[in-house]
């Protein structure tokens, strides 16, 4: 036997009516992975966590959280799997404590006793004896989280679990969630906020109408992008000819401060020698490598 | 296999052993109950109208009983009378809504409010789900009716004495004959009242919506009682969930009638069990989307 990954999904497909919410989506999830899921509202994140959790059915495709499937398997194949989809719910009219100890008679295999662990991860300690009704959104938030450490899991799958905080909402639970992987946990984090999976994430799936534009490493992604300049001269114009001429300079525009061109490392050094020795002096010269935000656009815009 | 694989084989072994039941998601089922203000709605009303009509009689000392009514006329004779003509009376509008109060909510606020989907995605799987929010719909439905009858019997007891009771046939019988009898009537009374607290859990089911579902039920409930009450449809009368509420008259004769009580055994099977069978594979097999 070898060991399943944690998610390992083949051309999941959800139609609503005539819309397309999931359209052949595959996603391969490693062990150990902090897995961004990224894309612009109604893009079908919710949709595929959904299927992955087995609470819809697929039309079509097949989805395994370490080798097993929810809809064929049942809970069993949430072992070692937990999170939420769109925001943790809870009753309102019991405290935060007695919903994770419902949450934790539900899981069973000692869940009960991780319950105060849970809370002081979380920071929701002082506060577990009161009613859910009376939680702010962030607290609900950070009770999901606990909720979801009670299953011990080895699988966290997060939908936008910083929507709707305030900034130290976003920065203690990006810090949690940090801390969570670092300890070894996979994590699946759905977003549509760019800076957060930068800042997060190791891989990502990039999605746009229900379809996933790009998956993969996300320094080699951004890596693809390398080879940019922006280059700005004393005589701009004369730059310009003398990068049109030279082969291995391709993409050469002219911009309102100075010149972009896109060429390798070397070329670009034989560039500004040859700009010296023509006299024009160089005031500055930066690589530049598109940022995640300028991909997502471009992917999910096209 | 590597180590790690057995590592993780022998763990979800262990987690697979201690999975929760049936009962566990029983037990918190109950507990949310407990914890809704709706479920003492309920209780509220099941205590109050007995009480109500014990001291309306109080109140009024030279009137007589409900006429038309089984044991109207010896309400003043025995008190044990009280409990038996609230059921009569129970059987029109209040029990079948206070039980679609609870059973009509039981999937549908859950859906509605998302919590669904934090119960299924912990270690418990969906026909458990089901099985023990049944469970816990007929057992409100149960403590209700005990609750309206057990108040009836005290509230009535005090009133006008626990005195022997007066049969449909004529003879008397002791107190602790009546208490027996009124046991056993509750208990058939319950059968009925079992099958409309399973297609209020139906309409929970498929509507998503609490107030379709308790209305919904409410509108079956009452549908069939004008059914029953236009003479051209007769022959269906035997058949109908409404007719069952008065079979357990059938006990309060000498000798004792067991006929309606047979009959509304199986008619309310008939009612329930395809009512809970098609709840059961639309919650299965349904997509969970709300919250």
């Amino acid at each position: 036997m070898t060991t399943a990954p944690p998610i390992e999904a083949r051309g999941l497909v959800k139609r609503y009516g005539h819309v397309t919410a999931v359209d052949d989506v595959d996603l391969n999830v490693s062990a150990g992975d902090v897995y961004g899921y990224l894309g612009p509202n109604g893009a079908g994140k919710t949709t595929s966590l959904r299927m992955l959790l087995g609470l819809i059915r697929p039309d079509a495709g097949s989805a395994k959280l370490f080798g097993r499937d929810p809809l064929a398997e049942g809970a069993r194949a949430l072992d070692g799997v937990a999170g939420f989809v769109e925001a943790p719910r809870f009753y309102p009219y019991m405290s935060g404590r007695r919903n994770l100890e419902m949450a934790a008679a539900l899981d069973g295999d000692g869940a009960e006793k991780r319950i105060d662990e849970a809370l002081e991860t979380v920071d929701l300690a002082d506060r577990a004896g009161d009613k859910v009704g009376g939680y702010s959104h962030g607290m609900r938030q950070r009770l999901g989280i606990a909720g979801a450490l009670l299953r011990n899991p080895r699988l966290l799958l997060l939908d936008e679990p910083t929507t709707g905080l305030d900034p130290g909402g976003m920065r203690d639970m990006r810090a949690l969630i940090k801390r969570l992987a670092g300890q070894g946990m996979t994590v699946l984090l759905s977003s549509h906020l760019m800076g957060e999976v930068e800042e997060l994430c190791d891989r990502v799936a990039i999605v746009g109408n229900g379809r996933v534009l790009y998956e993969g490493s996300l320094p080699e992604l951004i890596a693809t992008t390398a080879g940019h300049y922006e280059l700005r001269t004393t005589d701009d114009v004369y730059a310009a000819e003398l990068a049109e001429r030279h082969a291995d300079v391709s993409d050469v525009s002219r911009t309102t401060d100075g010149i972009t061109l896109s060429a390798d490392e070397a070329t670009v050094a034989k560039l500004t020698i040859a700009l010296g020795m023509a006299g024009v002096g160089i005031h500055s010269l930066q690589a530049r490598t598109a940022t995640l935000e300028e991909l997502f656009f471009r992917m999910t815009e096209s | 296999m590597s180590a790690e694989a057995i590592t993780i084989e022998r763990a979800a072994e262990r987690r697979a052993a201690r999975r929760p039941g049936v009962g566990k998601v029983y037990r918190w089922e109950l507990r949310k109950l407990v914890a809704q203000k709706r479920t003492f709605i309920g209780i509220a009303a099941a205590i109050a109208v007995p009480l109500i009509f014990t001291v309306a009689l109080l109140a009024d000392p030279n009137g007589g009983g409900p006429e038309g009514v089984p044991f109207g006329e010896y309400v003043r004779e025995s008190g044990l009378a009280i409990p038996l003509v609230c059921l009569f009376f129970g059987a029109l509008w209040l029990l079948p809504l206070i039980t679609a109060l609870v059973a009509g909510d039981i999937v549908a606020a859950e859906d509605h409010n998302g919590t669904l989907k934090t119960i299924l995605t912990r270690s418990v799987d969906r026909w458990q789900v089901f099985a023990g929010k049944l469970l816990a719909a007929l057992t409100y439905t149960l403590a209700i009716l005990a609750t309206y009858v057990s108040v009836g019997v005290l509230a009535g007891g005090l009133a006008f004495g626990f005195e022997p009771l007066t049969t449909l046939s004529g003879t008397t019988v002791g107190v602790g004959r009546a208490l027996y009898l009124t046991a056993a009537g509750t208990l058939t009374y319950a059968l009925p009242l079992m099958a409309i607290a399973s297609i209020a859990l139906l309409l929970s089911t498929l509507s998503r919506n609490s107030a379709a579902a308790v209305v919904g039920t409410l509108m079956v409930s009452i549908a069939l009682q004008i059914i029953g009450s236009i003479s051209a449809l007769d022959f269906l009368d035997p058949y109908l969930l409404s007719t069952q509420f008065n079979a357990w008259e059938g006990l309060l004769r000498e000798p004792v009638d067991w006929a309606p009580v047979v009959r509304a055994a199986w008619v309310s099977a008939l009612y329930a069990i395809p009512a809970v069978a098609w709840a059961f594979t639309v919650f299965l097999r349904r997509d969970v989307t709300g919250g």
